[in-house]
């Protein structure tokens, strides 16, 4: 289960900036569970949005949005809509943002920051997607995560021992950095490794906030 | 002047810089950095003062900066991310610029995995950039990350380093891009044994101009052995060493590779300094201070320039 909470609307509207067609992705597991990404609250996005001038261009709950397969084959439904948007907004924790930054060749936002996962990690089995650092940063790296996949959690990469693809803690492991630059690139959207990510808020991470979090 | 350093009136005067390196000790042995200290002083303008390098424990560097300052160097103090939050940062910076020490070298660091303490939580607070960034805003701006303000600024010259040669190398020029935007005064670069590409990467840099927004300190390093020279080439990540370079080293006899490898790295210098944009080397010569002296003369870098502090 990981816990999920909507960013503040102001944060979201910043990242649809220029955007004005909208296609919107929630999630009937965790994110419906806590209320952050469920039917109910794609529903209200749609029409803040749409307030807001936006145009949604169409909207899918996923059952598991974190499962890639189940992902993909229900997306296939909503091609038209996918291609008519300028960008994809993402209604849940970091592990589904993943997951469609990784089958759809559109730049993806991030709508919610991931808490905490409860004790348990959502269906990604070859490695950690979400290290629940409850400040999602995933706006600013084409939907991959360098908080859960770079060794040392770099936010302005890649850091000088990236080779051939490969980190150099390891050569099993992909630079996370290498495959953000890459997907930006694809996307036409290098520009964005331009600006200067400031220091991240720790406070809100498990790893140095306090033990508990709570979602008020 | 922004600083005291003696770096940045050689930088500032056009005139071609050298800084050298120090490694601190791995124990409490003053001595250790006062020998290296001699018989680098008068050949560098600057020396780097290691920060815990490859992770390995050693004196820390701001101290061994210290002792090397008694010794006539004007030191520059390397500080990672690895071992250090925001606020040990900060304070360390207060610390050492209150010691009169005059140059920071801000870096991620190397993984604590490469390290004699492989099992030790790495700290990785902020990045290399935003390092330099904090750094910046202390000097310029009188202000903590927090956005507080203080009273007496630290007064640094600041650096950050380059590799050219790790990936992806289309982005490493936009990244130096980053690092300049964020405030560095200078930069140094891994080792340049791959020439071509890095004369590449420097043309990349002058296209963005970014040579005339910072100076950029090439790294050189001579090369002992042949061992050495496939240790870098195979196993230190983000090393560039072309086939020509182990080949050069292997076509000599035994007991005059170590001759060979100091003839080599003159070479580089040499190449190095005829690139636009290239506004001095950085020498590596780890555990091989000795060889620095006649390195810095066959180069005819000497003599370096004295300004009066």
């Amino acid at each position: 289960m990981l816990i999920s909470k909507q960013k503040p609307l102001e944060e979201i509207l910043s990242y649809l900036e220029g955007d004005k067609n909208i296609f919107l992705i929630g999630c009937k597991g965790c994110a419906e569970g806590w209320e952050s990404g469920g039917e109910k609250q794609v529903a209200e996005m749609k029409s803040t949005l749409q307030e807001k001038g936006k145009t949604i261009t169409g909207s899918v709950v996923v059952d598991m949005l974190c499962d890639s397969v189940l992902t993909k084959l229900k997306l296939r439904a909503y091609k038209k809509e996918i291609a008519a948007a300028d960008s994809i907004m993402v209604l849940t924790d970091g592990a589904g943002v993943q997951t469609v930054a990784e089958l759809v060749n559109k730049v993806v936002h991030p709508g919610c920051n991931t808490l905490s996962s409860g004790g348990a990690h959502a269906e990604w089995k070859e490695a950690e997607r979400c290290l629940e650092c409850g400040d999602c940063v995933l706006e600013f790296t084409g939907g991959l995560c360098p908080i859960a996949r770079c060794s040392k959690h770099l936010l302005n990469g890649p850091c000088g021992g990236s080779q051939g693809g490969k980190c150099e803690v390891d050569p099993n492991i992909p630079c996370v950095w290498q495959q953000i630059v890459d997907r930006l690139a694809k996307l036409g959207q290098l520009d964005k490794l331009e600006r200067l990510v400031t220091p991240k808020n720790w406070s809100v991470s498990l790893i140095s906030g306090p033990p508990v979090k709570s979602l008020s | 002047m922004k600083t005291k350093s003696n770096l940045e009136r050689v930088i500032e005067s056009k005139i071609f810089a050298v800084t050298g390196e120090l490694g601190p000790p791995q124990s409490a042995d003053p001595e250790v950095i006062r020998r290296k200290a001699k018989i680098l002083k008068g050949y560098v303008d600057a020396c780097n003062v290691t920060d815990g390098q490859t992770a390995v424990v050693r004196m820390a560097s701001w101290a061994a900066c210290l002792i090397a300052k008694e010794e006539g160097l004007d030191p520059i103090v390397q500080m990672t991310c690895r071992d250090r939050n925001r606020i040990a940062l900060q304070m360390d910076v207060l610390g050492i610029a209150a010691l009169g020490i005059n140059n920071m070298l801000c870096l991620t660091g190397d993984h604590q995995k490469f390290g004699n303490h492989p099992t030790a939580k790495g700290v990785y607070d902020l990045d290399s950039i935003q390092l330099v960034k904090m750094v910046k805003d202390m000097r310029d701006e009188k202000k903590f990350q927090c956005g507080e303000a203080m009273a007496v600024e630290p007064r640094l010259f600041i650096g950050a380093a380059e590799n050219p040669f790790a990936d992806p190398f289309e982005f490493r020029a936009p990244r130096l891009a980053k690092k300049v935007a964020a405030g560095a005064d200078f930069i140094q670069t891994q080792i340049v044994y791959n020439v071509d590409k890095f004369a590449e990467w420097m043309k990349m840099v002058r296209d963005k101009g970014l040579h005339e927004r910072v100076k950029i300190l090439a790294g050189v390093a001579p090369i002992k052995s042949v061992g050495a020279a496939r240790y870098m080439k195979t196993r230190v990540p983000g090393m560039d060493v072309p086939d020509g370079v182990v080949a050069r080293l292997q076509g000599v006899p035994k007991e005059q590779v170590s001759k060979e490898g100091i003839k080599l790295c003159i070479d580089i210098i040499n190449q190095v300094r005829e690139i636009e944009g290239v506004a001095g080397i950085h020498l590596m010569a780890i555990e091989w201070e000795e060889a620095v002296p006649e390195m810095i003369e066959a180069a005819g870098l000497l003599p370096r320039p004295k300004f009066v502090a």
